[in-house]
C-alpha cells in the first residue's frame, strides 16, 4: 500500500545517493516539485533516466548531482540547448557525465520491459543509425521464428521512479489523465515509487473508465503537492508555462545566473511554493 | 505578389505536398507548422500525430513542445508513448514522417546528436527523440531544413537517422521497405533524390531565387535535376493562414508565467 506522505519524507526515505532514478512526464506532469526536493535534499551520484530531460534534469546536472543520465532527447523543447546538459557534456562542469543515448522507441520499449519483469526489449529499431556504433547498450537479436535481425535494448529498472499525477485517493490509488507519456511503464518498472499529485481525494471519480489508474499497492509513496508539475502542466489543472521554458534559456545559458536561481528557487524554497500555480482550470473541470 | 520571407516559402512548400489522405508524424518547428497550414488550407481531413501521443490533433496555436495541452484538448484520441511507438510507428499505420535536423548529407540521412566526435563534441545536440525509427517506419520522410553550408554538408558527422543511407538500394539491402525521404524542402529550393544514386538533386527552386545562390548555399557540389521548375510564390491566402497562427503563437507562449515568478 502507498503511504501518504510529506515530499521531504518521500524523497528521504525512497532516493538514496548513486540511486538509477526515473523522473517521467512526456511534457505533462513533470515532477518538479519532487525533483527540487532531492536537489535540496543534497543528494549525489544519482544516475538519471528519463526520455526527455529537459529543465528539470538540466537543474540536477547543473547542480552536480548526477553522475550519469540514460536518456533519447536532450533538449529545451522548441526553444533550443539544455546549457547545463552541454556544459556537462562538453566542459564536464560541474562533474563529468557518462551517457547512454538511446532512441524514443527504444526507452519506450526498455520501460515496457522492466514493467514487464523481462530483461530486454526489442524493436524494429536504429536500422542505419549510428547510435549503436557508440552505445554497447543497443544489440541485436535474430527472430527464432523469421531470422529478422531486430534491435535489443536492456530493460529498464530505476531503484526509484518519480511522476506527478491529477490526483489520489486517501488510500494512496492515484488517476493519471491526458498526456499519460510513459509514467505507469516507469513506475511498474521501479523498485520504489513516488507520485505527487495535485489533489488528494475521497472518491477518484475517473472520468472515463479508461482513465489511467496505478492501485495503491502499485506505488510507494503519494505526496500531496498542489501545483508540483509547474513549469510544465497538469491538465485539468493549469496550463504549461511556455513564456517559463522561453525564459530558462537566458537563466541557464550562464553558470552564476543559473547558481543564482537555484539558490533563489530551489534550495531557498519550500515545496509549498508550487501551490501558487495550482489552479483548476474550469475547461476540463466541467 | 506580396512580399514572403525565404522561411514563409520554405513551410508553405513543404504543406502543399500533404493531402487529406496523409496520417503525418509531426515534429516541433517548421513541421508542425506545414502540417497545420495545410490543414488549415487544402487538407482539412489530414491525421496529425505528435509523439506525445496526440492523434487527429487539431491545435489552434502551434505548439511551443510535442507535448503541449493544446495537442491533447484537441485530439481525437491520445495514447501512451510506448502504444504510439509500438503500434502506431512500428506498426506501419503512419504515411508520412515529417523530420528537421541540424545537418543533412547528400543522401539526405540526417545527425541531430552530435557535431565533433562522439565522446569529445564539439558542440552536444539534443539526440535523436524519436527521428531514428520515424526514418524507418513511415511510408515516406519529408525533410524540412534551411539551405545552409553548416547544414548541408559532405560528411555527417554522426548518422541519427538515416535517409538513403550510402546511397543506391542501401535501403533495401538492410531490409527497409519504407521509401525514406523522398522531399528535402529547404528555404530556397526543394530537392528530391535521384531515382538510381538517390543523390539528392534540385527539382524546383522557389520564386525570387538564383541557381547560384543555391549552389553557393550548400556544402556538397549540389546537382539540379534535368527538368528544374519554380516553386510556385505563396499565395495571399497560404500567406495570411500562416502569419495568423504565427502570430495567435506568439501571442499563447508569451503568456501564463514568466522567469522571474517561476518556482
Amino acid at each position: 500500500m502507498a503511504r501518504i506522505l510529506s515530499l521531504a519524507e518521500a524523497v528521504a526515505e525512497n532516493v538514496r545517493d548513486g540511486d538509477t532514478v526515473a523522473m517521467e512526464g512526456f511534457t505533462h506532469l513533470i515532477p518538479y516539485a519532487a525533483g527540487h526536493e532531492v536537489i535540496r535534499q543534497g543528494r549525489k551520484d544519482l544516475f538519471l533516466v528519463r526520455m526527455t530531460p529537459d529543465i528539470l534534469y538540466d537543474q540536477l546536472i547543473g547542480v552536480g548531482a548526477a553522475r550519469g543520465m540514460k536518456f533519447s532527447w536532450g533538449g529545451n523543447p522548441g526553444v533550443g540547448s539544455l546549457h547545463r546538459f552541454r556544459d556537462a557534456v562538453e566542459n564536464h562542469w560541474p562533474r563529468p557525465l557518462e551517457i547512454e543515448e538511446h532512441s524514443h522507441a527504444a526507452m519506450a520499449n526498455a520501460y515496457e520491459a522492466g514493467a514487464a519483469n523481462l530483461p530486454f526489449a526489442m524493436l524494429r529499431g536504429y536500422i542505419g543509425a549510428d547510435l549503436p556504433k557508440v552505445n554497447p547498450k543497443i544489440r541485436h537479436i535474430a527472430c527464432p521464428f523469421t531470422g529478422e535481425v531486430l534491435a535489443a535494448v536492456p530493460a529498464i529498472r530505476p531503484d526509484v521512479t518519480i511522476i506527478h499525477a491529477q490526483r489520489a485517493d486517501r488510500k494512496g490509488n492515484v488517476l493519471i489523465e491526458g498526456i499519460v507519456g510513459v509514467q505507469k511503464e516507469a513506475v511498474l518498472a521501479a523498485k520504489r515509487s513516488i507520485v505527487t499529485v495535485e489533489e488528494i481525494v475521497d472518491e477518484l471519480a475517473p472520468p472515463s473508465p479508461n482513465s489511467v489508474v496505478l492501485p495503491t499497492w502499485a506505488a510507494t509513496a503519494v505526496v500531496h503537492v498542489p501545483g508540483g508539475a509547474f513549469p510544465s502542466y497538469a491538465h485539468g489543472y493549469y496550463p504549461r508555462s511556455n513564456a517559463f521554458y522561453i525564459a530558462w534559456d537566458e537563466i541557464a545559458r550562464d553558470r552564476d545566473s543559473f547558481i543564482a536561481w537555484i539558490k533563489e528557487n530551489v534550495l531557498d524554497a519550500k515545496p509549498e511554493d508550487f501551490a501558487r500555480h495550482a489552479v483548476k482550470t474550469s475547461a476540463r473541470a466541467a | 505578389m506580396t512580399d514572403f520571407t525565404p522561411n514563409e516559402m520554405m513551410t508553405i512548400a513543404a504543406s502543399r505536398e500533404l493531402s487529406n489522405e496523409d496520417v503525418c508524424f509531426v515534429g516541433i518547428g517548421a513541421p508542425s507548422a506545414a502540417c497545420n497550414v495545410a490543414r488549415l488550407t487544402h487538407a482539412p481531413e489530414i491525421t496529425l500525430i505528435y509523439e506525445s501521443g496526440t492523434v487527429g490533433t487539431r491545435p489552434d496555436v502551434l505548439p511551443l513542445s510535442i507535448g503541449d495541452g493544446e495537442l491533447c484538448d484537441t485530439a481525437l484520441f491520445t495514447v501512451s508513448v510506448p502504444e504510439m511507438f509500438r503500434y502506431w510507428l512500428q506498426g506501419g499505420r503512419i504515411t508520412t514522417g515529417f523530420l528537421g535536423g541540424a545537418q543533412i548529407d547528400k543522401f539526405a540521412n540526417l545527425n541531430t546528436t552530435v557535431v565533433g566526435p562522439y565522446d569529445h563534441p564539439k558542440v552536444r545536440l539534443p539526440g535523436g527523440g524519436g527521428a531514428p525509427e520515424i526514418a524507418s517506419n513511415c511510408g515516406r520522410i519529408f525533410v524540412t531544413m534551411a539551405l545552409t553550408k553548416r547544414g548541408f554538408v559532405e560528411k555527417l558527422p554522426f548518422v541519427t537517422s538515416m535517409g538513403h543511407g550510402e546511397g543506391g538500394n542501401h535501403r533495401e539491402r538492410l531490409g527497409l521497405k519504407t521509401k525514406g525521404p523522398t522531399r528535402v524542402i529547404a528555404d530556397l529550393c526543394i530537392l528530391e533524390p535521384d531515382p538510381e544514386t538517390k543523390e539528392l538533386a534540385v527539382v524546383s527552386i522557389h520564386a525570387g531565387v538564383s541557381r547560384g545562390q543555391i549552389i553557393e548555399n550548400c556544402g556538397w557540389p549540389i546537382k539540379f535535376a534535368e527538368n528544374v521548375i519554380e516553386t510556385p510564390a505563396p499565395t495571399e491566402i497560404e500567406l495570411s493562414v500562416l502569419r495568423d497562427i504565427n502570430a495567435r503563437t506568439k501571442m499563447a507562449h508569451q503568456g501564463a508565467g514568466t522567469g522571474k515568478e517561476a518556482a
